[in-house]
């Protein structure tokens, strides 16, 4: 949503489309970095109250959602409004997604099981909602290792095969919040309709993958 | 919250307290909202005086205990306890408070009386999650608890009315509530408005909303863990940094297996967690 407003606010027609790509990755950077510098500041400074641990996996686990479903928001809304250039700043919004999930999972790791690896394999292993998520994380990291240039321009026609996983870890992480919540389930339902939206934005390409992976699975 | 006058606690005294600003900022109490640190936010102007608190049911002697019979009833005492959360943190706290057994003794249950169920106020007004779902957690209000009658009389069973010397703050459950060590944190109701003698198992809220992750009896068990997580250990919470918190094994019965083990001797814990 903050895209549309940008791309509406900048005056559009002046400017050219890689200075409005340079003004918008500076506004993504911001506006990505100063929650997790403000919030690990006070955490660390002990001016958080409450549970500061489950404050710090909260926040960094619903961060990586909302940047996740913003990322997934982006070629409808570039196709909508016609504004091809904001296609240049998914790869950046979806590497935060993947930031915001690494720290999700080191604050699980450091500061809740403080470094018990044995629990953590165990609780990943044994909890079915830990375990969609850490799916979930490791199919975006190899989404975020790919999406270096270099290795992209190699990969070719894998590249894009690879990366339509991104559909598929937006569901299990909506999953992931929905199992995990103790009682009142009005924010993972929310969640869990605006992913169903957004892939239903890409019904015709869902459908041809999953009738593709059918067909290669029937074939002899 | 004022100054109680107390007999201190001196075998306990060594334990390592959470501290003070901790225990009243870190509170699981969803009728003041569902995050850890709204209870101190939304409780601030709850009114605990006057106060009612009713004992009744199969009992011979019902009582009725106004505000100042909260403190002056029974002679106050100061327990040091561990309390372990089923969300599998820890603290330790000092309350201030009375042994249940002695209000139990003084209303006289009968032959009748095989449990003891307890309530805690319903008053919307004062306590916005009980009729805001967002808040409020989504469970059914007004919040009950029950208990065993034997282990309602069990010595370490306390009827709290303060924590660090002082009357207790609104988000910890003021004026009264429960504090069953052995237990997970949410068998400790708060602001408690009535106790009931009763012959059959009462409803209780967590154990209604999901049997299979929280049972009736939710003694503290590291080899019964929630579906959700492991109980084997904890995150006991000293102070308010994001260090202060150290992992320690839970031990049985949340460690207090020595005075209130025998009272389950016959049960599969595992059936009845």
């Amino acid at each position: 949503m903050t895209i549309v407003k940008l791309s509406k606010a900048a005056p559009s027609n002046k400017l050219s489309s890689s200075a409005k790509v340079t003004g918008l990755k500076v506004i993504i950077h911001i506006l990505a970095l100063l929650p997790v510098v403000q919030i690990y500041y006070l955490a660390f400074t002990a001016q958080i109250s409450g549970d500061v641990v489950q404050r710090l996996i909260h926040f960094t686990g619903i961060g990586a959602f909302n940047l996740l479903l913003i990322t997934l928001a982006v070629t409808p809304v570039a196709k909508r409004f016609k504004q091809g250039y904001l296609m240049q700043v998914k790869r950046l919004l979806g590497l935060y997604s993947f930031f915001y999930g690494l720290l999700h999972v080191l604050n699980f790791m450091l500061f809740d099981l403080q470094l018990d690896l044995a629990l953590f394999f165990a609780e990943v292993v044994k909890r079915p909602y830990i375990t969609i998520g850490m799916l979930a994380f490791i199919a975006l990291t190899a989404l975020a290792v790919t999406s270096i240039s270099r290795i992209k321009r190699r990969m070719g026609k894998r590249w894009q095969a690879l990366h339509n996983v991104i559909y598929l870890i937006a569901i299990l992480v909506a999953v992931h919040f929905y199992w995990s919540v103790k009682s009142e389930l009005t924010s993972p339902i929310f969640y869990f309709a605006i992913t169903l939206i957004l892939l239903s934005f890409r019904y015709k390409k869902l459908n041809a993958l999953i009738s593709s992976v059918f067909a290669r699975k029937s074939a002899p | 919250t004022t100054p109680l006058k107390y007999k201190a606690d001196s075998q306990n005294s060594s334990l390592i307290l959470t501290d003070e600003a901790k225990v009243i900022s870190h509170n699981n109490f969803y009728e003041f909202g569902a995050k850890k640190e709204q209870p101190a936010q939304l409780s601030q102007s709850f009114k605990v005086n006057p106060w009612q608190l009713k004992v009744t049911g199969e009992c011979e002697n019902p009582i009725t205990l106004d505000y100042d019979d909260l403190f002056s009833m029974f002679a106050i005492e100061e327990r040091i306890y561990r309390l372990r959360c089923v969300e599998a943190w820890s603290m330790v706290i000092p309350w201030l408070g009375f042994p249940l057994a002695k209000l139990i003794a003084k209303a006289k249950p009968t032959s009748k009386a095989k449990y003891v169920a307890f309530e805690t106020l319903y008053d919307p007004e004062q306590m916005p999650g009980q009729t805001n779902r967002r808040l409020g957690g989504g469970i059914s209000y007004p919040y009950k608890e029950g208990l065993r009658l034997d282990e309602a009389s069990n010595p370490l069973t306390l009827m709290s009315v303060g924590l660090y010397g002082k009357t207790l703050p609104p988000q910890n459950g003021a004026p009264i509530r429960l504090v069953v060590p052995w237990k997970y944190g949410f068998k400790s109701i708060k602001s408690i408005v009535g106790i009931r003698f009763v012959e059959h198992q009462p409803a209780t809220t967590w154990n209604d909303l999901a049997p299979q992750e929280y049972g009736f009896y939710a003694n503290v068990n590291p080899n019964h863990d929630h579906p959700r997580w492991s109980q084997a250990s904890e995150r006991r919470i000293t102070g308010a940094g994001l260090f202060a918190a150290k992992r320690i094994d839970t031990l049985p019965f949340n460690g207090y297996g020595e005075q209130v083990a025998d009272m389950y001797q016959k049960m599969n814990l595992s059936q009845f967690y």
